[in-house]
């Protein structure tokens, strides 16, 4: 099955990012296709490389990050609430004057059009938020 | 992209529209995800319901007030907009104290005709069986 998956809160403060994460391993272990992961409201503060968490807790942003490189999961941030959030990429703080980025690797910003061809596309999207 | 899939989707506004973000980025994800020519509903219930109430006015809590894009649903190609009507009643409110949303009926020489529609809690969980994607805000 072809899924697509909709993170709908940051990291830590909800369960939410950790339970797509397992999920997300979980379906492609038993041969599943993880069609696109998208990041919405403050879901997309999975996406900045400048968080710090302990060391000995895990790290959300490194395990979807690594996620993306054996896996090639496609991470989706949305444009608008990532600008809202302070996430950008080098583009996008270029294009509004900022003097750094901070988007993690295997991480991509887009629009919103993103969310509509996985849920289209894809035979299930599974919403991950409260 | 997605080229000649329609899929029933469903859009749930279940939360108020200040206090929270969900309210307006999940307008956000309606009126962007109209332009993909999907089989569209769009339904208001639990604090949800209180998206829609006329006079909104934020100007003592500092936050744009955006209510004002619910009346766009029409222009946005959005036919079927549902609110629970015991939502409604579970919060001493009814259908006067919503504001009037109406699109151009392209069947019925461009009238100006009511968009939102009352249903029952039963309808409303008839029609969300019916979808292939929910999205709930």
């Amino acid at each position: 099955m072809r899924f697509g998956i909709l993170v709908n809160e940051g990291p830590y403060t909800h369960q939410a990012s950790d339970t797509a994460y397992r999920f997300a391993v979980a379906a492609i272990e038993s041969g599943h296709e993880v069609f696109r992961v998208f990041f919405y409201h403050d879901g997309v503060n999975n996406g900045t490389r400048l968080s710090v968490p302990p060391r000995d807790d895990r790290n959300m942003q490194m395990l979807w990050s690594d996620l993306a490189a054996k896996q090639g999961v496609d991470l989706v941030i949305c444009v608008a609430a990532a600008q809202r959030r302070g996430i950008l990429d080098a583009n996008e703080a270029k294009r509004h004057g900022k003097d750094g980025d901070n988007i993690a690797p295997g991480f991509r910003i887009s629009g919103l059009g993103q969310l509509m061809e996985a849920a289209i596309e894809a035979d299930r999207l599974v919403t991950f938020g409260d | 992209m997605a080229e000649g899939i329609k899929k029933k989707l469903l859009y749930v506004n279940r939360k108020a529209p200040y206090g929270t973000i969900y309210a307006l980025e999940g307008l956000e994800v309606v009126l962007v995800g109209a332009a993909f020519e999907q089989d569209v509903s769009v339904a208001f219930l639990d604090d949800g319901v209180f998206q829609l109430l006329d006079g909104q006015d934020t100007a003592d809590i500092g936050v744009k007030n955006f209510s004002r894009a619910y009346k766009a649903l029409g222009d946005f190609e959005v036919r079927k907009v549902y609110v629970e009507r015991e939502s409604l009643a579970e919060r001493g409110l009814d259908s006067a104290d919503l504001m009037q949303i109406t699109y151009e009926d392209e069947n019925d020489d461009g009238a100006e005709k009511p968009l939102v529609r009352l249903i029952d809690r039963r309808e409303l969980a008839h029609i969300m069986s019916e979808q292939d994607v929910i999205l709930s805000f």
